[in-house]
């Protein structure tokens, strides 16, 4: 699906980014980043804790200011890009807001795009029906579990028809149940708005599983070391999960992952070895 | 896709009309009614135990002897409990809304511009670590001693560091990410103040004006002590007890006492209508 004649939604050139000052002990968190994404794409970002792959995900956002190279997004720069409205974000917690009901979370961006009353109203009824939660508009975020809320998180940040949506380790919290039935929630979101999705995180499977494109981050200083095309057929389901292609993926992203020198934290290591044993014993 | 089953058809959502308004003020009540039993029975005990006991009124005087004081001095001459009373939630309430409107302004401008918080912080604190009751008898030379301003002044300081303290941190103690979120809107700082920071710090706000309601009480009733107009309740204990009529220093403490639980369960009670979302005021969460 990435043709080479379609025009990059972001092109990152030489990106590096510096915290800390000169004098007192710098972090390089990202060196020498060349990455192209193209419209419509699914890209995953991962890598072990610190290799940068969340201040990459802030770098694309506009979040964070990189200390040299370039971003184009959307034939923009990325601050022009955030002007104009073009990113959504979700993040690892669900940042809703305790004194709005669902829907008005949801609502929360279109008011501050300046959207009419009767246009908000029906936008986030919508946006929650695309989640599932169409019955639970009116609740307060409170009542919801940890599943849902991230739900209603997503109907939040498509509300406005960004183009496109940066996820930030949005599953980590969730427990394995919940997080592959987010996975195909996700996926059937993706098809049905065609947007462009950067989705960070430390899960191989789960980065497979998403994915057009894994891009392998390493540690210290973090940088791209490896990108693994995606090529299992979608609609992906528990058949993909299934597959011998699907296992030969984990096992290349993992040795990917290996040869950067960086380890994975246990929790995502052990859910992919998990995945592997149970495929191989059914 | 089969695979969504169980994320699209989920329990039968809890109404949220759970718990409407009327009930959770209702439920709430019902709430404290093991604690005013409790009081009920200590009142009782306390009668029976000085009875049994012979105790002259001089140590600890009855409550029935408290209440007959209570009743026979409410429109007196000489102790005048009910105008007491009255004039003294009139310095308390004054100086709990001065002190708290001077103490939002401040946390907005702390809380808005760096600098000022760079510059107030510091000071406030330290002016909150001296004992501001001592300043009580300057406080009437400043403001007059017969000026129920003078009182109404040390009511105000008491109850400004809380609510400035408590708002401060409110409207900046926000999650980092809820503001990344904002920017990725490209929201300006006016609508994160209004559509972020000012609801985030209502919980503070409260808490603070809890605490600047018992504050505001003891800062009027100590300021009374040190002399001023004659029918306040500082004025009523100091008189009564030197006149060893102790039955009547308990009528005008018990009139304090209500008249600070009061002004502490109005706030508690605007609070729950206010910011219902609020785990403080959540009975099913």
């Amino acid at each position: 699906m990435t043709g080479p004649a379609t025009q990059p939604v972001v092109t990152l050139r030489g990106v590096d980014k510096v915290f800390g000052r000169r004098d007192k002990g710098q972090t390089v968190a990202l060196s020498g980043i060349d990455l192209d994404i193209a419209p419509g794409e699914f890209v995953s970002l991962i890598g072990p804790s610190g290799c940068g792959k969340s201040t990459l995900l802030r770098v694309i956002g506009d979040l964070v200011q990189p200390t040299r190279g370039t971003i184009e997004v959307n034939g923009k720069t990325a601050e022009q890009a955030r002007r104009d409205r073009d990113y959504g974000m979700v993040f690892q917690a669900p940042v809703l807001f305790d004194w709005r009901s669902v829907e008005d979370n949801v609502k929360l961006p279109l008011e501050i795009l300046g959207r009419d009353k009767a246009w908000r109203a029906a936008r986030a009824k919508e946006m929650l029906e695309l989640v599932e939660l169409g019955d639970f508009t009116k609740h307060m975020p409170y009542q919801l579990s940890g599943g849902m809320q991230q739900r209603v998180a997503i109907a939040r940040a498509l509300s406005f028809e960004p183009r496109i949506l940066l996820m930030d380790e949005p599953f980590g919290a969730l427990d394995e149940m919940t997080r592959e039935r987010m996975n195909d929630e996700v996926l059937r979101i993706w098809q049905q708005t065609g947007t462009t999705v950067v989705f960070v995180t430390h899960s191989i499977p789960e980065a497979v599983y998403l994915s057009s494109r894994v891009v392998v981050m390493s540690a210290r200083p973090g940088r791209i070391t490896k990108i693994v095309d995606v090529d299992l057929p979608r609609p992906r389901n528990e058949e993909s999960r299934e597959s011998e292609r699907y296992f030969h993926l984990i096992t290349q992203v993992r040795e990917a992952l290996r040869a950067g020198g960086g380890d994975l934290d246990d929790a995502g290591t052990a859910s992919a070895r998990r995945t592997v044993a149970e495929g191989a014993v059914g | 896709m089969s695979l969504l089953e169980g994320v699209a058809s989920p329990v039968t959502p809890p109404s949220p009309e759970a718990a409407p308004r009327a009930g959770r003020v209702g439920s709430a009540l019902r709430g404290y009614l093991p604690a005013v039993l409790v009081a009920l029975a200590g009142l009782v005990l306390w009668e029976v135990l000085i009875r049994s006991l012979g105790l002259t009124s001089f140590i600890l005087p009855a409550p029935s002897a408290i209440w007959t004081a209570l009743v026979d001095n409410w429109s007196d001459d000489r102790f005048p409990l009910a105008d007491s009373a009255r004039n003294t939630i009139v310095e308390a309430v004054g100086g709990f809304l001065i002190g708290t409107t001077a103490g939002v302004v401040v946390a907005f401008l702390s809380a808005r511009w760096s600098t000022a918080r760079a510059l107030l912080l510091p000071l406030a604190i330290a002016a909150n670590a001296i004992p501001i009751i001592a300043f009580a008898p300057l406080f009437n030379t400043w403001f007059g001693l017969l000026n129920p301003l003078s009182k109404m002044m040390m009511a105000a300081v008491l109850s400004f560091f809380p609510v400035m303290a408590n708002v401060t941190r409110g409207l900046s103690g926000v999650e980092p990410s809820a503001l990344e979120l904002m920017r990725s809107y490209a929201a300006t700082e006016g609508e994160v103040l209004r559509k972020v920071r000012i609801p985030n710090s209502l919980p503070f706000f409260f808490t603070a004006l809890k605490l600047a309601s018992t504050l505001s009480l003891i800062g009027a009733i100590v300021a009374e002590y040190f002399g001023g107009q004659g029918s306040v309740l500082g004025r009523m204990i100091v008189q009564s007890a030197s006149a060893l009529r102790f039955d009547i220093t308990w009528a005008a403490v018990s009139l304090a006492a209500v008249a600070g639980i009061a002004f502490y369960l109005v706030i508690a009670l605007v609070e729950r209508v206010a910011i219902p979302w609020h785990s403080s005021s959540r009975i099913d969460g």
